[in-house]
């Protein structure tokens, strides 16, 4: 079967020595970042993105995803143990894990977590390898108009995950997408909101933004109320679940991953979603619903199995249509194309090595975060005892080592700061950057497509509803848009949003 | 009459928003427009500024009804030490060289929080200095000059 010679093609590749030593690599950043909270995975992809530069295309992909899942297990740690979320997708985690740790069973906790979230990666790694290629099949047949409605979609659905007030992600998408034009046109040669700059002409240096915007307006956050962490040390004992565990364990998970699997495919942010969405689902059906906020086992298996399957799905989009589901795919895609990897349906049949080697990859990554963060606990919880004011220095010359080594262009350090002031300004204006960050990578692409089809159109703009496939991906952005804004689901989703803060 | 309250933060969201989309929108102006067939540099971004200038309104005009919760406190001391590390490193990154670029980098950055002392400030930038020449100049082989021609004597 094609499945099964593709995945032996995977792991011959993730398997070499160098990318199984930079899969290692990578999710241990991944976890050490997970577990710290004020820097998140985003941050730390993007910082990272320019040295993956000296690496082979493969080791770099696969060092990068790895940060990115293990920043999932990591973040549970945090939350766990400090009631706080090392990553925004394990808030649910610091619900009910806080309370098993208080109950003296952070040891538990700590193993559902991982346990779980190995079950929904494995499951999810194989829905990847299922469900990539015959999507990539369709998405050969797409042309200029079918692509331009898909980004619509991607680009709504990220509206429609973001927190807060919809106007302002809808604002926030229209400013990413401006940004992303500035530069020179392709068409004509002319240079775009430039400033008369000619160190922008080729456009701005997406690292720069996305470091600016993630990176350093999460440090000024951080620094505006400086508080001391309390770090839970209960003695972290009895690893492993009882019999009794696994056996109230066992449906969550399998929960978890289903609704995990399904909405990391969303555009936008699926993993956050899943987890809360895993939460509400399991204390709804428990028959045991007043244990929930009090410790109950659900509440940790479900969410952590359903946020580290949604992280894994979210490649999905990613590999078959060259579309990124959420900031740190965005980051992906920019990796891609600093490798002179154009990322899209084609990726498959040209580079199969690279297409199989970063899933099977997956695989091998959470079972080195299964084997390794178990015994490993100790060192992250003395982690959490380093204090910040000692961190952020170091974070602020990485990012600068970082954006710097992409170009070595110092405009791109100018830039990094005006973002960063940029970031934190919307961060107090209550924005969400996501929306901004995806809208930047998609809008070169968006107006190529749009000008493309209008050309093959002749000027008539119904061709992007007379077009079957085109059509029914403009009604689904269409549909998502006014959902939305009903106000049953407007209030539904605020207070989704509000627990999570 | 009853005087109109605003909630600030959305005001001043709406505000910025709308000046930009109008920034935007200006400049597009300088760009050949072009039609809908042939679509010029200045047709989307266009498209886009007036777009973004709508939604600019409409949060502004929101403001004025709904209101959320006040901006808290702002990280100025924050804003005037970590903003400029980035900038000094790339001012001086040429000149004095990565090494020197990274310590006095890091030095800036860490005189953000009020909890760092001075010595505590020197020995994390040291360090720091230390582990970025040994990992990016001799292991990842960046091309950085270690001391720049100002570093020299």
């Amino acid at each position: 079967m094609d499945l099964f010679s593709n995945l032996a093609l995977g792991f011959a590749t993730a398997g070499s020595p160098a990318n199984l030593l930079f899969c290692l690599i990578g999710v241990l950043l991944g976890t050490l970042i997970g577990v710290l909270p004020g820097i998140g995975a985003t941050a730390t992809i993007a910082m990272l993105l320019p040295i993956t530069f000296q690496l082979e295309p493969v080791s770099s992909l696969i060092m990068l995803a790895g940060i990115y899942y293990g920043a999932q297990y990591g973040g549970s740690t945090t939350a766990i143990l400090i009631n706080m979320p090392g990553e925004s997708s394990s808030a649910v985690t610091a619900i009910d894990g806080y309370q098993m740790a208080r109950n003296g069973r952070a040891g538990t906790a700590l193993a559902i977590a991982a346990l779980g979230s190995f079950f929904a990666g494995t499951v999810s790694t194989f829905l990847v390898a299922l469900f990539a290629p015959p999507l990539t099949a369709i998405a050969l047949e797409f042309g200029a108009a079918e692509y331009f409605s898909l980004m619509i979609v991607g680009l709504v659905s990220s509206v429609a995950l973001a927190h807060g007030s919809v106007v302002k992600a809808l604002a926030m998408v229209a400013l990413g997408l401006l940004l992303g034009l500035v530069g020179t046109d392709i068409y004509t040669g002319t240079p775009r909101f430039t400033l008369g700059i000619r160190e922008y002409a080729d456009g701005l240096n997406f690292v720069a933004l996305a470091v600016g915007v993630f990176g350093i307006a999460e440090i000024l956050r951080n620094l505006e109320s400086e508080k001391t962490r309390e770090v839970l040390m209960a003695r972290v004992s009895e690893l492993l679940p009882t019999k009794e565990d696994f056996k109230r364990m066992f449906a969550p998970v399998i929960r978890g991953t289903v609704i995990g699997s399904a909405l990391g495919v969303l555009p936008g942010g699926g993993a956050i979603l899943a987890a809360f969405a895993s939460y509400t689902v399991e204390k709804r059906i428990s028959d045991r619903p007043e244990e929930f906020g009090r410790g109950a086992i659900a509440g940790v298996a479900g969410p952590e199995s359903a946020n580290n399957a949604g992280a894994q799905t979210s490649f999905i989009p990613l590999l078959t249509l060259g579309i990124p589901a959420n900031p740190v795919m965005a980051l992906m895609i920019g990796a891609m194309i600093i490798q002179g990897i154009v990322p899209g349906p084609n990726v498959a049949t040209e580079q199969p090595a690279l297409f199989w080697g970063i899933i099977a990859s997956m695989w091998i990554g959470n079972l080195m975060l299964v084997v390794l963060n178990l015994p490993l606990i100790g060192l992250w919880v003395k982690l959490l005892k380093i204090p910040y004011f000692v961190l952020f220095p170091i974070i602020m010359a990485f990012c600068s080592i970082g954006v710097y080594s992409v170009n070595s262009n110092v405009y791109d350090l100018y830039a990094v700061a005006f973002f960063g002031l940029v970031g934190y300004l919307l961060l107090k204006l209550r924005c969400e950057p996501a929306p901004l960050l995806l809208g930047f990578v998609l809008g070169p692409l968006l107006e190529e497509n749009l000008r493309r089809a209008m050309i093959l159109s002749r000027g008539d703009p119904t061709t992007f509803v007379t077009r079957p496939i085109s059509a029914a991906l403009l009604l689904i952005a269409a549909i998502v848009l006014v959902v939305v804004f009903l106000p049953a689901v407007k209030a539904k989703r605020e207070e989704v949003f509000v627990e999570e803060d | 009459m009853k005087a109109i309250s605003f909630d600030t933060t959305n005001a001043l969201c709406g505000s910025i928003l709308t000046a930009v989309g109008l920034f935007f929108a200006w400049q597009s102006f300088g760009l050949e427009i072009g039609t809908a067939f042939r679509m010029g540099p200045g047709y989307f971004p266009l498209l886009l500024s007036a777009v973004l200038t709508l939604l600019g309104v409409v949060i502004l005009v929101q403001s004025a009804r709904v209101h959320g919760e006040p901006m808290g406190p702002i990280a100025i001391r924050g804003m005037f030490f970590i903003l400029p590390a980035p900038i000094f490193f790339g001012l001086t990154v040429r000149g004095l060289g990565f090494v020197p670029a990274v310590f006095l980098t890091s030095l800036i950055a860490c005189f953000a929080s009020h909890r760092m002392k001075p010595l505590w400030a020197i020995a994390v930038s040291l360090g720091l200095a230390i582990f970025s020449v040994v990992v990016f100049s001799y292991g990842l082989n960046l091309p950085f000059e270690r001391f720049g021609p100002w570093a020299r004597f």
